[in-house]
């Protein structure tokens, strides 16, 4: 990306939080509050996701075999079924079916496929009045606007602002103020415009094999009026959205609206079996009773594929067909949380998954738009429903981008920095961030001259106009004398033979270059607690290129890091890491990078740093040998993203409640520093946007004078920055020798 | 009655209040007082699908276009109550139960007590046979309702009140 692209980009994103930040960040924020109490009310919701998966799973498997079901069953009950290629087809027939209708006008309730099907415009060409009937997309209609949520698509708009449209546009006689009063304008508008509508098109959530059943998931009742007051029903489905049986419907119906706006359940989930057996309401004939009528309804799927059956073939983006549109993975995004879908989103679909879907039904080029705006904090995993991997997609999406990107004209200034395994075209700055190991090396042998050169104004101003690094960054300083040269000449303090147990602790590149100190304290615990600990010469974990898309190189790194650590674990000894993401790499990419095997050995032989001083406490250590909370401070604790992902933030908080910590914990989904994601020239204003709300959190009178603690280096340095309060790693509170307040 | 079933009978209900979905027991005997200190005219209904019950006949049981939309309040029958949710599922019918259960500001379900169930996939199992034939319900739970004005409103497009009516015994087999 060029230095006017950077800019641009930076400038858009200004004017998004500007104008329309306020109101993403309060509706956004409430959907995911509401989705963590109302998933709470379940029994089991690990085991109802698992069942919500496999069925996903299953009907994609076999999908060809389902889409004849299908065919079959709704012909069967007098409908019709087209599959359409992609969406001018699906356009084609749409258009064939309201000139068969003589219809002078079409309603519809909220669809994004329609969307995806840009399917207004063409109506609207042949003269068809279009009407949006969900009120967020009608305010959107007359607005003129595009969503700016697959859910609630109007979230970017204030009621003042939607207010201040219906006045200007239709001029009431009594402005209207309150939601209650637009809502019932809204209401009075639409009702009219429903009762001579001569087509109803809909979408549909699910689509059973078995019934031609459809179920769509509403609250306002629109897509009731939609699909039962004409007398053609037109429903427009991705072919993903069929599942086999009536009865695969019941877990995602408990699951969909929790996982969306974090409703236990929305108020109607229509299950309809066109053509229905309800008349047809028309005020044509206002006089003739429903029950003397003897309609003979018209009733169309249509199944798009555009790109879906290319999507089933591709075994990265096969997951993407599992989505069912819920939006947790958009609402629990720190990134999105800030800008919405109008800077996260591609030419239709917006939030984590869109990468998925825009790559696959729009092109490459339409998900690189927004595709950097995935940090990878991996926050969206356990929100989604059907639990796909979505970092992961936009990870490999992202390696595709870069391979197909131009030259970068500032190559050869990291030419040396750069000894990866990617193609040439890959952006520079993605490729300098992927080699920071390499950059850290040298940073660290150099200094402390590398580090009075990087804080130079001429410096910092080239770093920024040729590899975007903003300079109003302050950047990590390296150490002249690394942890693992430290060690080497300190030697370990408890030796293997008196030891209870043997740690191979793993030199992740920022404790090992940077923050060495919290490398010392975390030796100086376990020893403490009467463990022998190595440090053995392992390199970078794979985390940087990975964040950068670049799998080529995360993959030989995971296999030279696996390689260092394999005689280790067969030796019985644990791997206990300090930096959760790097953690997070062993225990969730490694995955994808390593033999089903390596990855199963190293993810159950391998421990955050306070989780293993949980275990080690647990198992009889004395405890004793730590710093107390009596004689320690009170703590602002930030667990990491990746770490909470795994579920391993709550080691940490035991043991400061054990140890007598008066310890208040942030709950916000990311600082929003993501590994180089502040640094980037384009997403500095946003890392600061979203790290906002955990400043906020951290000045409030309750915390403002306790010791900032974090658990990750980009949120350390990130908090530093927000805060002008250093921040430390727990190990650095927990150590014996700590004088921290 | 059974304790387990008396559970979930109070499930439902505690259910229903949370969505201020008000709930009235009534008998076969006490079913048109129950109706009448409920509605406000003009009322409209399509046959219930109950043996021991029937409308009364002050309520239009043959509504047409223009009924439904001076209508105020609506009387449908429900097929099932899902305890876990509130939920009331409305079966669609050739006399137009579902626009009937639509377009008036209070909606009043009629549920035999008898056919509230536990929880979702119990409710989905029976439903899924039906469907197989052809018939289409709709999962109600509470009143129509949008956030995209900018604070929760009741009533968008359907029912800005839901009432549920709770036949308690006698209301016999379907007819």
């Amino acid at each position: 990306m060029s230095k006017t692209d950077r800019a641009g980009k930076a400038d858009r994103i200004r004017w998004l939080l500007d104008t329309e930040g306020d109101a993403v960040e309060a509706n956004t924020l409430g959907f995911n509050q509401g989705r963590y109490d109302s998933v709470a009310d379940l029994d089991d919701y690990e085991a109802l996701k698992g069942e919500a998966r496999a069925i996903k799973e299953d009907a994609i498997e076999r999908l060809p075999a389902l889409i004849d079901e299908v065919r079959a069953t709704v012909e069967a009950n007098g409908g019709t079924v087209y599959l359409a290629d992609d969406a001018a087809d699906a356009n084609r027939y749409i258009r064939e079916v309201a000139a068969e209708a003589e219809a002078d006008r079409l309603v519809k309730s909220k669809s994004m496929t329609s969307e995806e099907l840009e399917v207004n415009e063409a109506l609207e060409g042949d003269g068809v009045d279009v009407v949006e009937t969900d009120l967020g997309e009608w305010v959107l209609q007359v607005a003129d606007e595009a969503p700016s949520h697959i859910v609630a698509p109007a979230i970017h708009k204030s009621r003042e602002e939607i207010a201040h449209l219906f006045n200007s546009q239709f001029d009431p006689d009594e402005p209207l103020e309150t939601a209650e009063e637009l809502t019932m304008f809204a209401r009075e508008q639409l009702g009219e415009l429903i009762a001579d509508a001569d087509v109803g098109m809909t979408g549909a959530n699910f689509i059973t094999a078995d019934s031609g059943t459809i179920m769509l998931v509403t609250s306002e009742g629109n897509a009731r009026k939609t699909a039962v007051v004409p007398d053609t029903h037109v429903a427009v489905a991705g072919v993903e959205k069929i599942v086999p049986t009536v009865e695969d419907l019941a877990p995602f119906i408990e699951l969909i609206g929790r996982s969306g706006t974090g409703q236990d359940i929305t108020s109607y989930i229509s299950l309809l079996t066109p053509p229905v057996d309800s008349p047809v309401v028309d005020f044509d004939e206002p006089d003739v009773a429903f029950a003397d009528r003897d309609d003979d309804r018209d009733f169309h799927l249509v199944l798009i594929d555009n790109g879906r059956m290319a999507m089933r073939e591709d075994d990265q983006l096969r997951e993407t067909l599992y989505c069912i549109r819920c939006s947790a993975c958009a609402n629990s995004c720190a990134n999105f949380q800030s800008v919405g879908g109008h800077a996260f989103g591609g030419e239709t679909y917006s939030g984590g998954i869109a990468t998925g879907w825009e790559a696959g039904v729009h092109g490459q080029e339409s998900a690189a738009e927004f595709n950097d705006l995935c940090t990878g904090c991996s926050r969206c995993v356990n929100a989604c429903p059907v639990e796909i991997d979505i970092p992961w997609i936009n990870t490999v999406v992202r390696d595709r981008v870069n391979r197909d990107g131009e030259d970068g004209q500032f190559e050869f200034l990291v030419e040396g920095l750069t000894p990866d395994a990617e193609a040439g075209g890959i952006d520079i700055q993605k490729r300098l961030f992927g080699n920071y190991e390499t950059l850290a090396k040298l940073g660290s042998a150099t200094a402390p001259v590398s580090n009075w050169l990087a804080g130079l104004d001429p410096v910092r101003s080239l770093m920024e106009r040729t590899v975007g690094v903003d300079s109003r960054r302050e950047l990590p300083e390296f150490e002249r004398e690394t942890l693992r040269d430290w060690y080497d000449d300190r030697g370990p303090q408890v030796a293997a033979t008196d030891a209870d147990r043997e740690v191979v602790l793993y030199p992740d590149t920022y404790t090992n270059y940077v923050d060495v100190d919290r490398g010392k304290a975390a030796v100086t615990v376990l020893e403490a607690l009467d463990v022998h600990v190595r440090i053995p010469d392992v390199g970078e974990s794979g985390r940087a290129p990975l964040s950068q898309g670049m799998i080529a190189t995360a993959d030989t790194q995971a296999s030279r890091v696996y390689a260092g650590l394999a005689e280790h674990i067969d030796a019985d000894r644990d791997v206990v890491v300090i930096e959760p993401s790097d953690l997070a790499m062993f225990h969730r990419e490694y995955e994808k990078l390593l033999p089903e095997q390596s990855f199963e050995r190293l993810r159950e032989g391998s421990y955050e740093i306070l989780e293993y001083v949980y275990g080690l406490l647990a198992n009889g250590a004395d405890a004793e040998r730590l710093r107390s909370g009596a004689n320690g401070p009170a703590i602002a604790y930030h667990s990491h993203c990746q770490q909470r992902t795994l579920g391993l933030d709550r080691y940490t908080t035991a043991v400061f409640d054990d140890l007598g910590y008066d310890v208040v914990e942030s709950d916000v989904e990311c600082c929003g520093m993501a590994g180089s994601f502040g640094y980037k020239q384009e997403y500095y204003e946003l890392s600061m946007d979203v790290g906002d709300r955990l400043a906020t959190q951290f000045t409030e009178p309750e915390t403002r004078d306790r010791l900032v603690v974090a658990s990750g280096t980009s949120c350390e340095d990130q908090l530093g920055d927000l805060l002008d309060r250093e921040a430390i790693h727990p190990i650095e509170v927990l150590d014996p020798r700590s004088q921290r307040r | 009655m059974d304790t387990e079933i008396g559970m979930v009978h109070r499930r439902f209900e505690h259910s229903l209040a949370d969505l201020d979905v008000g709930v009235t027991r009534s008998t076969p005997d006490t079913f048109a007082s129950t109706l009448r200190e409920l509605v406000s005219k003009p009322v409209v209904g399509t046959t219930l699908p109950f043996a021991a019950v029937s409308l009364p006949d002050w309520i239009d049981s043959d509504p047409s276009p223009a009924t439904l939309q001076a209508a105020t309040t609506s009387v449908t029958g429900a097929s099932l109550g899902i305890a876990d949710y509130g939920s009331v599922v409305l079966p669609s019918t050739a006399d137009g139960s579902e626009q009937v259960s639509l377009f008036a500001d209070l909606h009043i379900a009629v549920l035999r007590a008898s056919d509230i169930v536990s929880d979702m996939p119990t409710a989905i199992d029976r439903l899924g046979p039906q469907f197989r034939d052809g018939d289409s319900a709709i999962i109600a739970t509470g009143p129509s309702a949008t956030a995209d004005m900018g604070s929760l409103v009741r009533g968008a497009h359907g029912p800005k009140d839901v009432h549920v009516v709770l036949l308690e015994d006698g209301g016999g087999t379907d007819e």
